[in-house]
């Protein structure tokens, strides 16, 4: 037990700011509620998916640049293939993102691997690419989706059995992130792949020699990351309803949340419970200061500042430790 | 390229190939001199003593920003908070301009820039956080701050400092007016980074650090003043850019932030450090420029534009390393 508390001890920290953030939260503002809390989740889902595709590219010793321009291109191709077409049609358009989302990221690794150009500059060339040719799908916010999967992220979960109080704090915005990042995530980190990720972010000669296809690995590791990117885009158009080919914020909120999770960059270490959680301390953040009537550019000093402290101090601790 | 001549002339290739590795700059100034005849081709006529200093013009504030990152990848980190550092300077002249002499207004819009490269340096240097993480986090400190500061100078109106518009925007005898600043300060760049010591402890720093500590270097010190110095020529590439495109906005300088990094990166600077030079980002800064006239003159849609331009930086990037990694 002490021994997991040791392992998990940032998570559990981020954890308890959170707590603290809510009640927090409450104390600005007694009436903050279920809908107070649904809005916070579909705020955040874009984030989550974003936060997790860098946080495989991490671990596994890379960065992806391209993530936010990913999301862009899947988002504005799920847009364009629903506009005007039945309900029905959507069925198909939900597995053929995914599946674009996939190719897009293992074009990045595939392109990372041959050419042996750093991950950083290959991502940033593909940042280009991917916004281009979003340009090209569709030149300006436009589009539509389907209503039922719509439906998917606005409201609440209810079960059968399970008393309207409780499910009435359950979005299903949160369901749906959950489900989605459980069904990748679990089966590879108790997989060979999983551990092979985390064994080249760790160091890529050592994994090598143990017999890793360190390439291969490689390129799944970004392909998974462009799987999640593809659900952040559809993500992204089911909560607009549309499609936009600008790239939104995701970058920059994405490897913010990936290092205050407690993911080394460098790889090989951390986890993704702890950048999902620093995703929706974030977005608490940021609504309670929405909540303070704080100035919402000031919010972003605020918000900015508070980054740069955790970060600071987070490097600080790490030092020590391993100093010591 | 380098493939074709080494088949084009088997005995000649060898020393081809090694005189390329050792003179990185050259088959760099081929790539440059190959994409204007490309222009010229495109466009017959378009290649004049006029274009030349227009694409200069457009270059030199990549260049200067090239500096910036050419000079924190050879220690191993980049500077992401150069195109709002670059902002603030260009938004505080044009809108301080208005009251003070442009002089006065100048200084003060280079605080911010000494602020941000401080807390830049500090964060790096002393409290070890990712360089990546900590320009970001400060590059969004600052905009918050811009965007605030801009809502209490809304009435004023803005001013764009006469001398800047002339040095940014000038030709005289045909020459871009830009270079009376650019030329000696690269030459000072360069010879920091090759001759002095400072220079040669961004080498060490980024090539070992731990090899360079223990030969007695204050790490922190010379990422303390590396990360000012980067944000003080982002400010001056604010100036300048404020004077080339006299229109101050909360994005003026931004999309400037991606191709910088290009530009040193196609220049042969390491993103690990320790290899590299300036002579080489400002090729790139000039590939650069003309790349993105030859795209225009193609008369492609956006989308389209982007996508070449991210291949193009790819490729190059990637045909560069092999050239280097035959040495």
């Amino acid at each position: 037990m002490i021994a997991f508390v040791h392992r998990q001890s940032w998570v559990l920290g981020l954890i308890v700011l959170f707590a603290f953030l809510l009640a927090g939260t409450w104390a600005i503002q007694p009436d903050y509620g279920a809908g107070g809390v649904g809005s916070l989740v579909r705020a955040a889902l874009p984030y989550a998916f974003a936060v997790a595709a860098q946080t495989i590219v991490v671990i596994g010793g890379g960065i992806d640049l391209s993530i936010a321009a990913m999301m862009a291109l899947t988002s504005v191709t799920a847009a364009r293939l629903m506009t005007g077409a039945s309900e029905e049609f959507a069925i198909l358009v939900v597995p053929l993102v995914l599946l674009l989302g996939l190719v897009l990221g293992a074009i990045n690794g595939i392109l990372i691997v041959i050419t042996r150009v750093p991950d950083i500059i290959v991502t940033l060339a593909m940042l280009f690419v991917w916004q281009g040719a979003a340009l090209l799908v569709l030149e300006s916010p436009g589009g539509g989706a389907a209503e039922w999967l719509r439906a998917l992220v606005v409201g609440t979960a209810s079960m059968p059995g399970v008393p309207e109080a409780i499910t009435q704090w359950i979005p299903k915005a949160l369901v749906l992130v959950l489900v989605c990042l459980g069904i990748v995530w679990i089966p590879l980190h108790r997989s060979r792949l999983g551990l092979s990720i985390y064994a080249i972010g760790s160091s890529s000669l050592a994994a090598f020699r143990s017999g890793v296809a360190v390439e291969r690995t490689k390129i799944a590791s970004y392909a998974v990351a462009g799987l999640f990117a593809g659900m952040g885009g559809l993500a992204l158009t089911l909560s607009t309803g549309i499609g936009a080919p600008i790239p939104g914020p995701y970058l920059l909120a994405s490897v913010a949340a990936v290092v205050l999770g407690g993911v080394t960059l460098g790889g090989g270490r951390g986890g993704l419970i702890g950048p999902i959680v620093a995703v929706f301390v974030l977005r608490l953040l940021r609504s309670d200061l929405t909540l303070l009537a704080v100035d919402p550019n000031v919010a972003t000093i605020v918000e900015g500042t508070i980054m740069v402290i955790v970060v600071m101090l987070g490097a600080f601790i790490a030092m020590r430790g391993r100093t010591s | 390229m380098s493939q074709m001549e080494t088949a084009a002339a088997v005995p000649l290739g060898r020393r081809i190939r090694r005189l390329m590795s050792d003179q990185p700059l050259i088959p760099l100034i081929i790539l440059l001199i190959v994409l204007v005849i490309i222009l010229q081709i495109l466009r017959p006529g378009i290649v004049n003593e006029r274009w030349i200093a227009n694409t200069i013009k457009f270059a030199i504030p990549l260049a200067i920003l090239a500096a910036c990152q050419t000079m924190t990848m050879l220690t191993g980190g980049i500077d992401l908070s150069v195109s709002t550092v670059a902002t603030m300077a260009a938004f505080i002249t044009a809108t301080q301009a208005v009251a003070h002499d442009p002089a006065v207004a100048m200084l003060i819009a280079l605080v911010p820039a000494l602020a941000i490269g401080l807390a830049n340096g500090i964060g790096v240097g002393i409290f070890r956080v990712h360089p990546l993480i900590m320009t970001l986090g400060t590059s969004l400190v600052g905009v918050g701050f811009l965007q605030v500061y801009q809502r209490t100078v809304i009435a004023t109106g803005t001013n764009i400092p006469a001398s800047l518009a002339w040095l940014a925007t000038g030709i005289t005898y045909g020459i871009p007016n830009a270079l009376l600043l650019f030329v000696p300060l690269a030459a000072l760049i360069i010879f920091t980074l090759r001759r002095t010591g400072f220079g040669r402890l961004l080498y060490a720093v980024g090539d070992n650090e731990k090899a360079a500590r223990l030969s007695g270097v204050q790490y922190w010190q010379v990422i303390l003043a590396l990360y000012v110095v980067s944000a003080l020529l982002a400010g001056v590439t604010g100036l300048v850019y404020l004077g080339l495109i006299k229109a101050p906005s909360l994005s003026l300088a931004e999309p400037l932030l991606l191709p910088s990094v290009a530009a040193a990166v196609i220049g042969g600077t390491s993103i690990f450090g320790g290899r590299g030079g300036y002579a080489g980002a400002i090729v790139g800064a000039l590939i650069l420029a003309v790349l993105t006239t030859l795209l225009t003159v193609l008369q492609m849609p956006e989308g389209a534009r982007r996508i070449l331009f991210g291949l193009i930086v790819l490729a190059v990037s990637a045909a560069y390393l092999r050239i280097i990694e035959d040495r």
